[in-house]
């Protein structure tokens, strides 16, 4: 069969790849401190006899938008949003320390502090534990007080400090449960820059009329490939004809 | 099927859910004692296509990998405890919690509820009763021939007599924290039961210990933001608007697929 048909086979099906991650893009749209995904197509050449036309598309995700999601106010206590660049570290499910923008804190019944997905979140020290409180308050560097129960509010304490971290982008990857993890398996180290907003969440930073831009793009580069597919098929059709005859 | 269409269908799924929470939100904008809830989104796993970091050779490496991922989902419906506000209502049986806490009501199960909405009445046999007829825990009998109630900001119930001089107390409302009140069940009926989430109940006297101070003759209504819900139907409605366009794209490229060639 002609190399060609091959060649757009590739481009067809790494354009439709692409969509998908364009598309689970879209679908976190609202999802709360969401990195978008960004996705790139390489060209790898095959080496071989005759005209070297042969390039193959390759898709890969080369990493993530690093821009700031809006912060949108909700008032609550235990939310809270990282303001320009930094990470939230929390337990990842294998034990590992693991990173996410979320903020969407809650406490569990044992005084732990977790964030929305159920995850541990990491003081300086390890977890944080919150003693009963009437009134409980996040500072901009990630300090936890409270007011403990029984107590005036003379009486404020702190009881740990949210690990905030900045490492560099480069030693970052996402995991395959969407949070991110040193790539050499170190924990990064606690960065004082890192600034938290309280009673704000940061929305996902996908921007939807790119992504659907990128969505009608996508769309007519696969029709363009299918349609070297079909010309394909055209060819080797007048080829036999022509053999026929 | 196409990966690309799950991903945009999950996303579906999550703001129809999104939509449900917010419908619910709108239509308690004035149910006593009401706190809003909110659902919490979460990306799902990421399926590793191409390794990042795999050997191309014995000294190099590829510098990016592919990772696709499957989209979005809600993890939790959770509810928000601010402080509703107050509506005066000049009733003597109504009592709100300024601050932390839930009354605590039997069910006919045999269980324990908890409930914001203080809006109390008298049962036939003076025993005070939810709006449901659920009496509140520890109970609490008005007697008959009773003139007035009063009701302390500690919970003390006292209530007037004809031909006595003095108030007689005929008992005291608890109420009941939790460690994790935004993991209480919500069960309808403005009750919420206690969840392996939550932690158990701690039961004290209004004003002690952290817990708020009751007020009578108000009731707390939602705490609702009425433009803030409108605004959040707005974000769902265009972002489902948007997820159902990327499945029809990715319909449409399949569907060229199959016409042409």
């Amino acid at each position: 069969m002609d190399r060609f048909l091959y060649i757009s086979m590739s481009g067809a099906k790494e354009t439709l790849r692409a969509q998908t991650v364009n598309n689970h893009n879209l679908a976190n749209a609202s999802t709360t401190g969401f990195r978008a995904d960004l996705s790139a197509f390489q060209s790898r050449a095959v080496a071989g006899s005759g005209y070297a036309s042969r390039a193959y598309a390759t898709n890969s995700t080369i990493g993530w938008d690093a821009s700031q999601g809006s912060l949108l106010s909700t008032g609550r206590d235990l939310d809270v949003g990282i303001q320009g660049p930094g990470w939230i570290a929390v337990q990842g499910p294998d034990g590992r320390e693991a990173y996410t923008r979320a903020g969407d804190l809650r406490i569990d019944p044992s005084g732990l502090l977790q964030n929305g997905a159920g995850q541990t979140v990491l003081g300086e020290g390890g977890p944080i534990s919150v003693p009963p409180n009437t009134s409980l308050f996040i500072g901009g560097d990630g300090t936890i007080s409270i007011v403990p129960v029984g107590q005036g509010p003379e009486t404020t304490s702190q009881v740990g400090r949210i690990k905030l971290v900045n490492p560099p982008a480069e030693t970052l990857a996402r995991g395959e449960d969407g949070l991110f993890r040193t790539v050499d398996g170190s924990d990064a180290p606690p960065d004082a820059n890192v600034r938290l907003a309280t009673g704000v969440l940061e929305s996902s930073n996908v921007n939807v009329a790119d992504a659907m831009v990128n969505m009608i793009e996508l769309s007519r580069h696969f029709d363009l490939q299918v349609k070297a597919m079909r010309t394909a098929e055209e060819n080797a059709a007048a080829a036999a004809q022509l053999l026929k005859g | 099927m196409n990966p690309a269409l799950w991903a945009a269908k999950t996303g579906l799924d999550a703001q129809q859910t999104r939509m449900t929470v917010t419908s619910n939100n709108l239509a308690n904008v004035n149910t006593n004692g009401y706190k809003k809830g909110r659902a919490v989104f979460e990306d799902l796993l990421y399926q590793n296509q191409r390794q990042v970091g795999a050997a191309t050779s014995q000294d190099t490496e590829l510098p990016t990998g592919l990772s696709l991922g499957t989209g979005v989902r809600v993890v939790a419906t959770e509810k928000t405890y601010t402080q509703g506000n107050m509506t005066q209502t000049g009733n003597s049986l109504d009592v709100a919690v300024n601050g932390r806490g839930f009354f605590q009501v039997l069910l006919p199960d045999g269980t324990l509820g908890y409930t914001r909405d203080g809006s109390f009445k008298p049962q036939r046999t003076g025993e005070l009763v939810t709006s449901s007829g659920y009496s509140v825990q520890p109970g609490i009998t008005i007697p008959d021939g009773a003139q007035s109630v009063t009701i302390g900001a500690d919970g003390v119930v006292s209530v007037q007599q004809a031909g006595q001089s003095q108030p007689t107390q005929v008992g005291t409302l608890q109420i009941f924290d939790f460690i994790n009140p935004a993991g209480l069940q919500p069960r309808g009926e403005n009750l919420l039961v206690e969840s392996a989430a939550s932690g158990p109940a701690q039961g004290g006297t209004p004003g002690l210990n952290g817990l708020g101070l009751v007020e009578q003759g108000s009731l707390e209504s939602s705490n609702v933001n009425v433009v803030e819900e409108l605004v959040n139907m707005i974000e769902t409605q265009r972002a489902y608007e948007m997820n159902s366009k990327a499945i029809a794209t990715t319909d449409q490229m399949l569907e060229y697929v199959t016409n042409q060639l």
